[in-house]
């Protein structure tokens, strides 16, 4: 892909229609927009790549909204792994349909949103082993392959989660503590 | 930052240092080096991560699949790994009770089943 592509693919958002409370506009329906001061937008096209970028973005906003230190590395890790699910599931399922990020700098809780628009249950990942290499008997994944190391990951690493599945798409809510918030000092 | 792969061998067992970030994006490649370390016949596998930044899911996929790999032909893929922020993904995923994870290159390699 080329660097013009990449940054037309990866586009925040000045402002979503209907914001702040979110509903309409075209997002996925079950959006709910968290109350903050000035949320950041994230769209992108469902390629691997992209989910760095998005990765550093919402370290970037936790760190500076004044999440503490100590779980930077677990933003980091879960808005990638939230990430990396959807672009699975758009590649399988919408590769043209781009994923969409909310990160909003709350002034007690630094929440984020990652909004996928495939329908159902988890697909398997294009760039994943594959079900079968998943899906081993010592692995601990099961043994139907249906199993998402994702979401597993998700589950153990955040406390303030939710995961919604629509007939519409999903949403992957999360939350962090501000601790020293930007705007108390 | 990239994923930077180097191997070396020693004696029957060969070294993958793996460094940056093992993610959707990159996993690709550490995948393509262990199933062609397969296909030359080692299976007896080290894998450094001291040097890793980053893993998420994607990666520990790609570590699973190597295991499955190597064990078809009865042969090993050992960690070695010291970062907390690294380790606690194993924990939470219970892969610290498939993956043998040693905390020097020099142990793993010594280390037999």
């Amino acid at each position: 892909m080329t660097g013009a592509h990449a940054a037309d693919s990866l586009a925040p958002l000045e402002a979503e229609p209907g914001s702040p409370t979110g509903e309409g506009g075209g997002e996925a329906p079950g959006v709910k927009r968290p109350a903050g001061g000035a949320p950041v937008v994230l769209r992108f096209a469902p390629l691997p790549e992209h989910v760095r970028t998005a990765r550093l973005v919402a370290v970037a906003l936790a760190r500076r909204v004044g999440v503490e230190d100590g779980l930077l590395d677990e933003v980091r890790l879960a808005v990638g792994e939230a990430c990396s699910r959807a672009v699975g599931l758009h590649r399988s399922a919408a590769p043209n349909v781009p994923i969409v990020v909310h990160l909003d700098d709350g002034r007690e809780r630094f929440g984020v949103e990652v909004v996928d628009a495939v329908s159902g249950g988890p697909v398997p990942k294009p760039e994943d082993e594959g079900s079968a290499e998943r899906s081993g008997s010592d692995s601990g994944f099961g043994e139907d392959g249906g199993a998402d190391m994702g979401l597993a990951v998700l589950r153990g690493l955040v406390d303030d989660l939710e995961v919604e599945l629509t007939s519409s798409g999903g949403v992957i809510r999360m939350g962090w503590p501000v601790a020293a918030p930007h705007w108390a000092g | 930052m990239d994923l930077n792969l180097s191997t070396r061998h020693e004696g029957d067992r060969t070294v993958i240092e793996v460094g940056g970030e093992i993610d959707v994006y990159t996993a690709p490649k550490l995948r393509e080096q262990l199933v062609d370390l397969v296909n030359q016949g080692r299976y007896h596998l080290v894998v450094d991560m001291e040097a890793v930044d980053f893993l998420d899911s994607t990666g520990l996929g790609v570590l699973v699949g190597g295991l499955k790999r190597v064990r078809a032909h009865d042969g090993s893929l050992r960690l070695v790994c010291t970062q907390e922020r690294i380790l606690k993904i194993f924990r939470i995923t219970g892969l610290t009770k498939v993956f043998p994870i040693h905390t020097t290159v020099e142990d793993a390699i010594a280390a037999t089943d």
